[in-house]
């Protein structure tokens, strides 16, 4: 091994607690990008792995009865692979143990053999046996969310008829990876299942024998989708077909590519923020780190030693350093992304998992994080080399002092010499000052960044529930009925006020572009469920027109005024022109809302409602709960305040995951930030402190020079934090709007304070741990020689 | 005085070549508005074989000529001829190769590496020479054979600037320039490195320079140099030299 080899070593043993803390920052970088891609991407793979094992439909329609038939036409349609015709009906439960109504889809399953399309993974127990209208198997989260289990007994009204069915097993199916009931923002497992039943058995409850109500069908590779769904839509239009549409349209999917893409989008702007932000503290610090060698490259050029050879030494360090920050953050990244995709798998229950780790990520992040280390060094080296070994050799002059005003205050005795000496300091080099507050401040945006989706969130929910749908339930009809139920439902025990609406599904079209969307129907001014702005002002629904959210008007390309073609999916099948009265900023997506009153002049089919949002007096809760149990017409209840339970829980649990990765990895990256600041200005200036300690000051004196420094530094780069990590913020919301959502952009004030708490306690952790140096600081070493 | 350095050196010990030729050379510093004259026009020529000391008061340019015969600074004007080859004009690559095969070099201050032991810090350079001596014998030659594997902290001054000496002639130089060798040496000590520093001289030809501000040392040069103001002005041939042993402070 060479000496220059030697000194490598040497270095990194010196200075391995600094190393470690470059390390560490830039295995935080490297770390978030490897996890949230390899998060990404593995839920990605799973779920076309599970769609594909378990025969996913890629076209879905509901007819309202079509015969068995059929079914040989619809095959015979070009493109189709696999046809499956079942009956789904919408049932109502009566849980054990629940006192609220549940509401519950059951789906037919053939009588013999598996279905060719949406395949069932058994979990436990076995299959209802073909014919037993008492059997039943459950979707695995509903069980759990129950404690229901193989044998558990459970209550259902079907087509107003009460049976008691027995639960045979549990499945999870791909079809239902978001369980999402009618009206719900969020999965509500307890209150929302999933049945699965013998198609004999479910045919005859509903009347269903030879007869069909829904549809799925898988395409061959290369089908054109649009013309399949074309010539279904001409099949089952006799049969009260309400337009087949394809995955992009289906509930889970579209809810679960909702959410992978918002994991993506979290994947392509956070991580990298996290990994340029460290990959520029990596290069600040070891810049700095390096730029203290300046006489020690003099003096290995005098020996010698070329530019190259001298700029090779010093790449080996940094190298090394890097290596070890990008190793870990490898094996960081992979292990957190790992239990993320086990943490989201679960959270959408998928029957199996495939952990996909993309090279290209590791390289990226690996090349980026060598890259920005090697540069700073070079950068440092370069500066040293540039300069003849004479005067690199020499400690660098004494800096040519300005009188400034400081001095003012240290002659009229407001601050010590020491303490104008400090400020002197910051003065003479305002760049390194300004760096150190950089990189300080960087930390400090990294937090806010972390942070602040919390912030965004508590108002969205608070916008969602508290102030948009303030309701307390909403009932949902099996079938449309006319208005006057409302006086039904308000006669049901603890109704206080309930507000009809309507769901109309419809096709808008405009040019070439169209989209599938429902229109709702409300009162002109409602007071539970109300339409919300920006500003969430209340918006009073015009007597004629469309409202379109800002989403769906980019969708469809239309301004207020444009005509838009309307065409039902239900019922008659007519198409209509309608104008568009308004567009909204909402922060829900895709809305379309219609006054109730226009919505019924539209159908045609005069005045229906699809449900009731009501406010109930909840102390009358469970005779409610008992009535609705027994009453027929209610097709399902959502119950708001589980939905709100549950909306945060999702979000919350999801997030807090997330947001605690995050914090954590900022958090290692601003005490790796201020401790190598620390450090490095100790280091720049040991020869000046031990002539002090030399001079008779003490050390608390003394470390007070180089405290006062970090204190101005930290505290200057608190409000440049606050604005990188606003900015930052931005970023991040832009990204993460949808079709679903749009997220409110927020950051309290709450969020910047605890930024900055955090990095000011890493702050004074690296002052203190600073401080001890000063105070052992080995005056005769440190005079003799250079740490 | 051109005429001194002309035939300054003592043909009786054999044919000599000129090592360096140094023709006008000034210095000038400048930090911010201050300008300082270091050199100021200093004409010189050293031999090889030749063991010149260079005297004179604190300030008086000694070590900026050094410097620039070392290669580690270039003159602001005048030239410096290293056999024959300007030296002003060499290119970067050019100085780390003369520096490194060429130049022993003690600097004033002993600018060892911290990180490395005493033999460390010798082998630095004899891994890069191209006919060294073993980093180990060096030492032995200072002195410092039992202590070679301290890290400098671990030092005296006196032992760290050895250290520094043992590395400038680990390599067989052709010119050795020391700057203040014995400046923080007991006279015993001082006399073993100066033993050291004239062996080398007379077993390989060196050209050799050597500041101090030690007039007794100049006893043992072929000429004296004495340095006032960036000017040599004075120089001195010494009619009878004496080793090393012989002198003492
Ligand atoms: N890098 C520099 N920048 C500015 N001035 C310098 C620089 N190096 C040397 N000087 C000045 O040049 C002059 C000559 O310096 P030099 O080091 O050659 O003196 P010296 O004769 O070696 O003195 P000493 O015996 O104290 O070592 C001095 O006045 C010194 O202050
Ligand atoms: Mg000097």
């Amino acid at each position: 091994m060479t000496a220059l080899d030697r000194k490598v070593l040497r270095d990194l043993g010196r200075l391995w607690a600094q190393a470690l803390a470059v390390a560490l920052v830039l295995a935080s970088g490297v770390a978030t990008l490897v996890l949230a891609m390899g998060a990404y991407r593995s839920l990605d793979e799973t779920r076309e792995a599970y769609y594909e094992r378990y025969r996913f439909g890629h076209v879905f329609a509901h007819a309202t009865r079509a015969p068995d038939s059929l079914i040989v036409r619809i095959a015979a349609i070009e493109g189709v692979a696999a046809v499956e015709g079942r009956v789904v009906e919408s049932v109502l439960l009566d849980v054990p143990g629940l006192e609220a109504p549940a509401t519950a889809i059951a789906v037919s399953l053939p009588d013999h053999g598996e279905p060719s399309v949406n395949r069932l993974y058994l979990r436990t127990g076995r299959l209802p046996e073909p014919g037993r209208p008492d059997e039943v198997a459950v979707n695995e989260n509903f069980a759990t969310e129950n404690r229901l289990s193989p044998g558990s007994a459970i209550s259902a009204l079907m087509d107003g008829v009460k049976r008691t069915l027995t639960i045979t097993g549990t499945v999870l199916s791909p079809e239902y990876v978001y369980a999402l009931g009618p009206g719900s923002l969020v999965p509500d497992n307890r209150h929302f299942g999933i049945l699965f039943m013998s198609r004999r058995a479910l045919g005859s409850v509903f009347d269903m024998e030879g007869a069909f109500d829904d549809l799925s069908l898988r395409l061959l590779r290369g089908a054109d989708e649009q013309s399949v769904i074309a010539a279904l839509d001409l099949l089952l239009a006799p049969y009260g077909g309400t337009g087949a549409y394809g995955r992009k349209d289906q509930l889970s999917h579209a809810f679960l590519d909702g959410e992978l893409t918002q994991l993506l989008a979290m994947a392509r702007i956070i991580p990298p923020i996290f990994l340029l932000v460290s990959a520029y503290l990596i290069n600040m610090i070891l810049s700095r780190l390096i730029a203290l060698e300046r006489e020690q490259v003099g003096l290995l050029k005098a020996l010698g030693y070329s530019g190259l050879q001298i700029g090779v030494h010093y790449l080996k360090l940094v190298v090394v350093i890097a290596c070890v920050g990008v190793v870990v953050g490898f094996a960081a990244g992979t292990w957190l992304g790992a239990g993320l995709t086990r943490l989201y798998g679960e959270f959408y229950s998928f029957p199996f998992l495939i952990f996909q780790w993309s090279v290209g990520t590791y390289l990226a992040a690996g090349a980026v994080g060598i890259a920005a280390a090697v540069v700073g060094a070079l950068r440092a080296v370069h500066g040293a080399v540039a300069l003849p070994p004479a005067i690199a050799m020499r400690p660098p002059a004494p800096p040519v002092f300005h009188h400034i005003s400081f001095d003012v205050f240290g002659r009229l005795g407001l601050f010590s010499q020491l303490t104008v000496m400090a400020l002197r300091h910051l003065w003479r080099w305002p760049l390194r000052a300004a760096l150190s507050a950089l990189g300080t401040s960087l930390a400090v945006s990294l937090l806010v960044v972390a942070l602040f989706s919390f912030d965004s969130v508590e108002f969205m929910v608070d916008m969602l529930f508290f102030q948009s749908d303030r309701q307390d339930a909403t009932i949902s009809f099996a079938h449309a009925r006319p208005p006057a139920v409302r006086e039904a439902v308000l006669q049901l025990p603890g109704v206080m006020a309930a507000e009809p609406f309507q769901a109309v599904p419809v096709l808008l079209r405009h040019g070439h572009r169209e989209r599938r969307l429902a229109i709702t129907g409300k009162p002109m001014a409602t007071d539970l469920s109300r339409v919300l702005d920006l500003d969430l002002q209340p918006v009073v629904l015009p007597e004629t027109g469309l409202v379109l959210s800002e989403r769906v008007a980019a969708i469809l390309d239309v301004q207020r005024g444009d005509l838009v073609e309307v065409e039902l999916l239900e019922g008659h099948r007519r198409s209509v022109r309608v104008p568009v009265a308004e567009v909204i900023q909402s922060y829900l997506g895709l809305m379309v809302f219609m006054n109730l009153e226009a919505l019924w002049k539209l159908t045609g089919e005069g005045p229906r409602v699809s449900g009731m949002h009501v406010a109930i007096d909840e102390a009358k809760l469970s005779a409610l709960y008992a009535a609705v149990k027994e009453t027929p017409v209610v097709g399902s209840v959502a119950l708001l305040d589980a939905t709100r339970l549950k909306f945060r829980e999702t979000i919350e649990q999801n997030m807090l995951v997330m947001t605690t990765v995050y914090v954590v990895l900022s958090v290692i990256i601003a005490f790796g930030v201020v401790y190598n600041s620390a450090r490095i200005q100790l280091s720049e200036r040991a020869r000046e402190l031990a002539g002090l300690r030399v001079l008779g000051f003490t050390r608390w004196e003394v470390s007070r020079v180089l405290l006062v420094e970090l204190a101005i530094v930290t505290v200057l780069a608190q409000p440049l934090g606050w604005a990188l990590g606003y900015g930052f913020a931005y970023a991040v919301i832009a990204g993460f709007e949808s079709d679903l959502y749009r997220v409110p952009f927020v950051v309290e004030r709450d969020t910047f304070a605890v930024a900055s708490l955090v990095v000011m306690a890493a702050a004074t952790a690296s002052a203190l741990l600073v401080r001890r140096r000063v105070d052992t600081l080995d005056l005769i070493r440190v005079l003799k020689t250079r740490d | 005085m051109d005429g001194a350095a002309a035939d300054g050196f003592d043909p009786a010990s054999g044919p000599h070549q000129p090592v360096f030729v140094i023709e006008g050379v000034s210095k000038l510093y400048r930090t911010g508005e201050v300008e300082v004259r270091a050199l100021n026009g200093v004409d010189a020529v050293l031999y090889e074989g030749e063991l010149t000391v260079l005297l004179g008061p604190s300030g008086s340019g000694k070590s900026t000529l050094l410097n620039i015969l070392g290669g580690l600074d270039k003159p602001s004007e005048g030239t410096v001829r290293f056999r024959g080859r300007e030296l002003s004009a060499f290119s970067e690559r050019q100085l780390t190769l003369y520096r490194r095969d060429h130049v022993g070099f003690v600097f004033q201050f002993y600018n060892l590496i911290p990180s490395l032991t005493a033999l460390e810090n010798v082998a630095l350079v004899t891994e890069i020479a191209r006919r060294p001596m073993k980093p180990e014998e060096a030492l032995e030659r200072v002195g410092l054979a039992p202590r070679m594997d301290h890290f400098p902290a671990q030092l005296s001054g006196g032992e760290q600037q050895r250290v520094a000496i043992a590395r400038a002639i680990a390599k067989r130089p052709e010119v050795l320039l020391c700057d203040e060798p014995t400046g923080a040496l007991d006279s015993q000590t001082g006399i073993r490195v100066l033993e050291a520093l004239s062996a080398i001289n007379a077993e390989l030809a060196t050209a050799t320079a050597i500041i101090t501000h030690n007039a007794a040392i100049q006893a043992i040069a072929h000429r004296v140099f004495t340095f006032a103001d960036g000017r040599i002005s004075e120089m001195r041939e010494n009619e009878s030299r004496v080793s090393p042993s012989e002198i003492s402070w």
